[in-house]
Formats: C-alpha cells, structure tokens, sequence
C-alpha cells in the first residue's frame, strides 16, 4: 500500500503527461506483482462491488471524530472529496500497518458477507493503522471510485512503454474481461487471455472537430458525409455465439438494450459493428434527453421500452467474418456494412446511418443547418480512404457541429466546486428574465480561466447576499453568455425547460443585467415534437 | 462600555483612542504584525514589537512615527494597560493584550501553536474577551509536525537534484520564506527573491540570526540556481522567469496544501502544509487555554468555527473585518516590492 500511495501521491503532484507517465512505468517495474492488476483494473473503472455503503462509512466517521454532522458537511464542502474529507477528519493514528494492496482489496471484498458490526471494527481498525494518505486511498478502495487523472490512454501508453509491447495491444488486452485475482500482469500485457474472450472491443475511431473551412478539404468526391448523432457511441461485438454490447466509455451495457438482443441470432460470428444507440419512433430519432431515461438503469419498465425505444445506426463495420478489417478503406468497409444490414431478418431496428449525398460544400453547408431539425448534432466527414484509426488521428475524420445555441443570463448562485475547484466559487447558477423576476435556467462550471474564476470569486465574496449551507445568492449583476446545444421542457425545472451541455461560453463584462434574454426567448426555441 | 470596537476603520479602543490593525489611516495604530492586511501604510503613528518595526521600515520607509515595545513589557495609554505577547506567527507577530479596570481583552492576530524556530514562541493568555483568527477553522486541517514536513521539503530537493530539476518553493517574503531558510538542511546554496533578500537584511540588522542566502539577480547563472534553493513570493509562483528557469519544479509552502485541491489548484508540482496559522486543534487549545469567556472570529472561516464554539458551550460570534485576503495581501507586496527578479 505504501508503494502505491506514493504513486497516487506522485500522479497528483505532477501536471505534466510524461511525468506521469513515468511515475506510472516506475511502479509497474517495483510493485509487488500480485498488486499490479488491481491497479490496472482499478485505473479503468473495472470496480468490484462496493462492500460498505457510503452512508455507514460517514457515520463512523463522525462518530469517530466526535464533530457533529453538519460540521462534517462543512468539511466535505471545502474538500470536495468524501473519501478525503474523511481521511482528514478522523483523529491521527496509533498504529501502523503495512500490508500489499491487493490484500487490502480481498479483505475488503470478503467484508460484503459480513455483520455491520464486523465491517465497522474492520474499517475502524483500519483507520488507526493508515497515514492521512493511505487512508486516503483506502476509502477510495471501499467506493471503488478511483479517478485520479489517469485516463486509459496514458494508462496503456506507460504499460506499453514497460513491457514494450505495441499500444493497441495493451488496450485491447485490458478493456476485454478479466478479473484482477485470475490473471498476470505479464498475462494482461500480452494479451494472453483476449484470444479467448470472445467479448473484446476494438478502440473506437475519433474524430477532431474540423479547424477550417471544409472548402480546404479538398475534392467532395473523396469523403463521406454522414450525420452526427446525439446519442451513446457503441460497438455490437458477436463472437461464438455471445453478443456484447460497448459504450464508448468502456463500460458493457448489453442488458440495458433488449431491443438489440435479436442480433444475437441475426448476425453472423465474428462480426463486430460501430453505430449509435439512439431513442427512435417511427424512424424518427428523439432528443438525447429521451434516449436518457434508458440510461444506467438496472430495470426497464414497460413504459420506457415504450416511450424510449432504442435503435441502432450503424456506422462501420470493425470485424467481419472473424477477421479484423480495420486497415481496409472506409469505401470498402461501407460496402460491407450495407450488405450486412440489408440481410437482417428484423427490420427497423439495426439500420444503416443514412450517407448524406452532397455536390458541394456549400450545398453540404446547407443540409448541415436542418440537423437540428432531425435531433442530429452536424455533420461527420470520413475521407472515403480512411482506415478506422485507433483513437483520436487528425485527418482521416472531422466533425462539423452546428453551432450551439446561446442565451445572456445572469449568475444569482454560486457555490465552491469540489476537487480541484474546492475553495473557489465556481459553480454558477443562471438566471434569464420572466417578467419582472429572474427564473434560473441552468448551472454550469466550465468555461472561464482560472484568472476569471478568480475574479468571479472575489464578485461572490464581496456581494453574497444570503448563504444556504454552501450555496451563496450574490447580486445579480454578472451577466454570462451560456451556450447549450438543445433545450426540451421539463416537469421537473422551474423555468419548465432543460438545457443540454449548458456551460458558459463568455464572460459579457460589456453587457448590464438588463439587456439579459427572456424565459419566452427560450422558449421559441423548443423544437416541436414530431 | 466595551473595551473594544469593531468599527470601519478597524479594532477600535475607545478608552485608550487607538485601533489595533486598523484598515484605513487613523491618528494611532497598534500593529500585531508586519504582513500586508493587517500593517496598513498611511498611519500618523505605530505601536508595535521590536522586530515587527525593521519590516515597517523595509517596506513602507517608516522610521520616526513607529514606536516598540518588547513582550510583555505593559505600557499604559489613558489608563489603558497595554502589553504584547509572542503570536508564533510570524518573526515579531504579537497578541496585544488590553487592561481596563479589571477587564481584559487580547487581540491575537494571527497566530500558530507550533514554535517554528525563529518566531518567538506563542503563549496563550488569559482574559475575558479574545479576539481570534479562524484562517484553518475547519477540523479538516490538522498540521503534522513541521520535522516531518522539512524532511519531506528536504527529500524533494535531493529528488529534483538527482533528475536535474531546479527547485523552487514559494513562500510568503515575511515569515513562511525565513522560517524555510532557518529549517532547511544541506548545504545547497538558497536563493532568494529581492523582496525576501530585502527582509532578510533588515531582520539581520535587528540582530535575527538567519543563515547566508544569495539574493537573484540576472547575473546569477541559470545553472547555479539550478544546484541551488530558489525561493520565491507566491506572486512570482506562475511567472514567466521561473518557466525559463532549468526543468523548474515548484513547490508552494502553505496550509491550503493540506487539502488535494488546494495543490491541484495552485496546479504546482508539490505542495506542502506548511502554515503559519494555527490548525483546528491548535484554535479550540488556544482558545480554552485563555479561558476567555467571550470570543470574537474575526477571519478565515468565521461561521463555521462560531458555531460550533457556540454548540460546545463557549460563547462565540463572527465579527467582519478586512483582514485575511491573500489576493490584497501578495497584491500588496508586488505595490511594495514591483514585479522585477
């Protein structure tokens, strides 16, 4: 545990990607072998199930730093870390152990069977034997949240660079299935067990939003243009009689679409498909904020299969035939793609996303200002030569988002952001104009420089005008450009409308609190439903 | 009538017709130490501890209106008995402690429990009313012994030393960068930034020992900073000269480094916990120790704190004032000290 505390210790203290990422190689090469899949595992979300729920570990940790409850809520809010907040709360320790982390992880595991009771003394136990910082971790270890800005990507750069193995190999060997407890580290890197495994993705292809005009992209007749939509990027994996279903985060969410089940019979082994998980009706698709219900649930109800029923557009195809047909042309690929889903037996469901045909660049421009109209994001642009890249490559594929919209608010809340924006205001609430009040909108908390977010700050500290736990109402006077990308109406929100991705697009110092937009400004902007 | 008031020019003492650490130009302040927020220029005249009077003449060029006392040496104005007692806070920080008719008030300013080795060190004292700083009020902060955290400043040089990376760590020109130049080990050479190297002299001149430190200038090879210690104010913590130092690796000195997101945020390459305030067992210890019966939180995280003095039975309440922002504070400095190295 110590070994990997400093690690954690080392990742945090360093901004810098290469730093990291020989902090990362470093402990790969001195760790204690048995240790080093759980890390991995670890870093790329793969949780085991949570032994102890979070409301028991607070209340031992108020019960054991004798502050009353609200004085830890205090404490969290100028944290913004459960597990820290706790490790800083509790009294020092008496002792010390040191025990490997993988040993910490199974006794962890094998708490779930045990007594409340049992839990506790284990957890208590444990909190007098660890540094601030290894306690730390060891709560992060009970929540199985473990997100330290290591992305996946610099993760299977440094074990590459380690084992000196090829990149893509590493990330398909650790996204596959495997448990932690069952396999090497020297098995993972070289991807021993994904031979095996029928369920493995392939790395999805990204795509840079386009940095010129489309006119410098040369000839129309050399790329591919297809809608951008709004949905769950997955891949559709059938191997050996087993279908998987991927989100672009990593995560199999098979269970969650039923709709799609049917492909299990319907396609053939060996064939891997690259699409959009999508709420469509009559072959209409519906907003995101539809397609959201289904989302992360673990049962559906009958009434969201039917309000929200799920199809798939298909974009590329990845495997076909058992063989990896990435390296082929786009063109190619396409070809195969169509033919494919032209043969299934269910129709409707698992379609092609339809090429958007276009002459010119400006008649493209033109098709690209209705995608809102059919709950598109823009366009894409695939060059018809393109292989399907591993991650993001400049180049082969742009995206072409139509602009989002915009609406002048004014910030009436802040509140201090958690993690690295504890101590700060920097989550706003915004307000539009109704009438003679201000009605909020939206929260956001990007957007602004780290000097702005200063300034903001010191706006807030100066003109708060009541406080509500860590909430403060300041003086309407900061007006704020909010872009979002789609609005719907919401039972659930004052104004009776919810923004999509609001964040804040500008700071207008140059604009008074009344030249802000009104709620019926918004409103006209509400897309009738079809 | 009260012996203290919070007014808007500052702490105000009726009786005796003085303000402690006043925020605007007044007739006679009482100073409790040399730091920006609370040592305001444009005073007539200054009361305040020997050591406190070489940084009021370093940085605002005062020299005939200051007057000084030693601790614990009562002097009475109007009949009030005034007397300073050591705040470990920074070299000369001072509790101002006032006597009027049986009653007593202490002012402590800014203050930390842990003698950090070249402050004198801090001693509680008794009195009715104590007006108290609440900067670390919050039971999240709790300090570890500063060996320990010298140890782990010390380990990082030898680190950057051994991967060729120039250290710099930032503190605060008065107190937090004196009190690293005293507690550092090895025998690296310490650079300082000229408004450090300013202080130095003037404390040297005092008759404070502080070890031999080198203040930069453009001469001073980017090689041999890099052998060496850098030093520097926290203004200078994102400045462009430190991004053209070798491999610079920056680490801030302060309490807010306890917290994970104080260190993400200030995105340093280190951070240690390092404060000159006292923590949250360090407050409640004090505030016991002077059996105060009445407390006044003047800054920091007033509410917080009060409140929960209030639920532990010790009358409390939050009181506004001007003191504890940094962003005036280092602001200040850079008015002082320009923003040359």
């Amino acid at each position: 545990m110590k070994r990997f505390a400093q690690l954690i210790q080392e990742l945090e203290l360093s901004n810098k990607t290469n730093d990291k990422i020989e902090a990362l190689v470093t402990y790969f090469n001195e760790a204690n072998p048995l240790d080093k899949p759980y890390v991995i595992a670890m870093f790329t979300g793969k949780r085991p199930k949570r032994p102890i729920t979070t409301t028991l570990i607070r209340q031992w940790a108020i019960e054991l730093s004798d502050i009353p409850e609200w004085l830890f809520t205090e404490s969290y809010h100028s944290v913004g870390d459960l597990s820290e907040t706790i490790a800083l709360v509790l009294p020092v320790a008496e002792n010390n152990i040191d025990k490997p982390l993988h040993q910490w992880i199974t006794e962890l595991t094998t708490l779930q069977s045990k007594t409340d009771e049992e839990k506790k003394r284990y957890v208590l136990d444990s909190w007098n034997s660890l540094t601030t910082q290894e306690r730390f971790i060891f709560n992060k270890l009970i929540s199985g949240n473990f997100r330290i800005g290591v992305s996946n990507k610099m993760l299977v750069n440094a074990i590459a660079k380690q084992s000196k193995q090829d990149a893509n190999k590493i990330m398909h060997s650790i996204m596959g299935k495997w448990q932690p407890n069952q396999i090497t580290y020297e098995e993972l890197t070289t991807g021993a067990h994904v031979n095996t495994d029928n369920s493995w993705p392939y790395p999805f292809c990204l795509a840079y939003a386009i940095d010129t005009e489309p006119e410098n992209l040369g000839k129309t007749s050399a790329w591919q243009a297809e809608w951008k939509w709004d949905g769950i990027r997955g891949q559709i994996v059938k191997r050996n009689g087993e279908l998987f279903i991927w989100s672009r985060g990593e995560e199999l969410v098979t269970d969650q679409f039923p709709e799609l089940h049917f492909l299990k019979d319907e396609l053939a082994d060996g064939t891997v498909l690259d699409g959009e998980i999508l709420a469509v009706k009559n072959e209409n698709v519906l907003p995101f904020s539809t397609l959201q219900q289904r989302l992360n649930r673990k049962t559906i109800s009958k009434n969201q299969l039917e309000n929200a029923p799920i199809g798939f557009y298909t974009y590329d195809i990845l495997e076909y035939e058992n063989n990896d047909i990435r390296t082929e042309p786009l063109v190619k690929r396409r070809q195969l793609l169509e033919k494919l889903i032209n043969r299934l037996i269910t129709k409707g469901i698992v379609v092609l996303s339809p090429v958007v045909k276009f002459k010119s660049w400006a008649e493209l421009a033109q098709i690209r200002e209705k995608a809102r109209e059919i709950n598109s994001e823009g366009i894409m642009l695939k060059h018809l030569n393109s292989i399907f890249h591993t991650g993001r490559k400049r180049g082969d594929w742009w995206k072409w988002k139509i602009n989002p919209y915009t609406v002048d608010t004014v910030m009436i809340y802040a509140q201090k952001g958690s993690g690295r924006r504890a101590n700060f205001y920097t989550d706003y609430t915004f307000a539009v104009r109704d009438g003679e009040k201000l009605i909020t909108i939206a929260k956001a908390y990007s957007g602004l420089t780290d000097k702005e977010i200063k300034e903001v700050n010191s706006f807030v500290n100066k003109n708060a005008i009541e406080k509500f736990g860590p909430v403060r109402t300041v003086k309407p006077e900061l007006v704020f450009e909010i872009a979002f990308e789609g609005i719907a109406e919401s039972k659930r929100h004052k104004a009776g409308l919810a923004l999509r991705f609001p964040r804040i697009a500008r700071w207008r110092k140059d604009k008074r609190v009344e030249e802000i937009n009104t709620l019926d400004d918004l409103r006209a902007l509400i897309p009738v439903t079809p | 009538m009260a012996l203290i008031q919070f007014t808007n020019k500052g702490i105000y003492c009726r009786q005796g017709n003085f303000y402690i650490d006043p925020w605007q130009p007044v007739d006679r302040a009482v100073i409790t130490h040399g730091h920006a927020d609370h040592a305001k220029w444009g005073n007539k005249s200054y009361l305040c501890h020997t050591l406190t009077k070489p940084i009021l003449e370093e940085r605002y060029g005062l020299y005939d209106n200051v007057e000084t006392l030693a601790y614990n040496e009562p002097i009475n104005i109007n009949g009030v008995k005034l007397s300073m007692f050591p705040a470990g806070h920074v070299i000369g920080s001072a509790q101002i402690r006032l006597e009027y008719k049986g009653e007593i008030v202490v002012v402590s300013g800014d203050y930390k429990t842990e003698y950090d080795g070249i402050s004198t060190a801090f001693e509680p004292v008794k009195c009715h009313t104590l007006v108290s700083e609440s900067t670390f009020g919050l039971p999240i902060y709790k300090w570890q012994p500063q060996q320990f955290i010298f140890d782990n400043i010390d380990n990082w040089i030898v680190d950057n030393h051994t991967k060729n990376k120039t250290s710099i760590l930032v503190a605060y020109s008065l107190g937090k960068a004196q009190r690293l130049i005293k507690n550092l080990k090895g025998a690296d050479e310490i650079f300082v930034h000229r408004s450090i190297a300013n202080l130095n002299e003037a404390f040297r001149k005092a008759g404070v020992q502080l070890p031999n430190t080198i203040q930069i200038t453009t001469e001073i090879k980017k090689d041999e900073l890099q052998k060496g210690i850098v030093i520097v104010p926290p203004v200078l913590a994102d400045s462009k000269w430190i991004k053209s130092l070798i491999n610079p690796a920056v680490g801030i000195c302060s309490g807010w480094m306890a917290v994970r997101a104080g260190r993400r945020w200030r995105s340093a390459d280190a951070g240690f916990a390092l404060s000159d305030h006292a923590d949250w067992p360090g407050l409640l210890d004090v505030i016991k120790a002077t059996e105060a019966e009445k407390v006044m939180i003047t800054h920091g995280n007033t509410a917080v704190f009060s409140r929960y003095l209030n639920e532990i039975g010790m009358k409390a309440e939050e009181v506004k004032t001007q003191y504890g922002d940094e962003e005036a504070e280092e602001k200040a400095e850079v008015d002082v000290e320009e923003k040359q190295v």
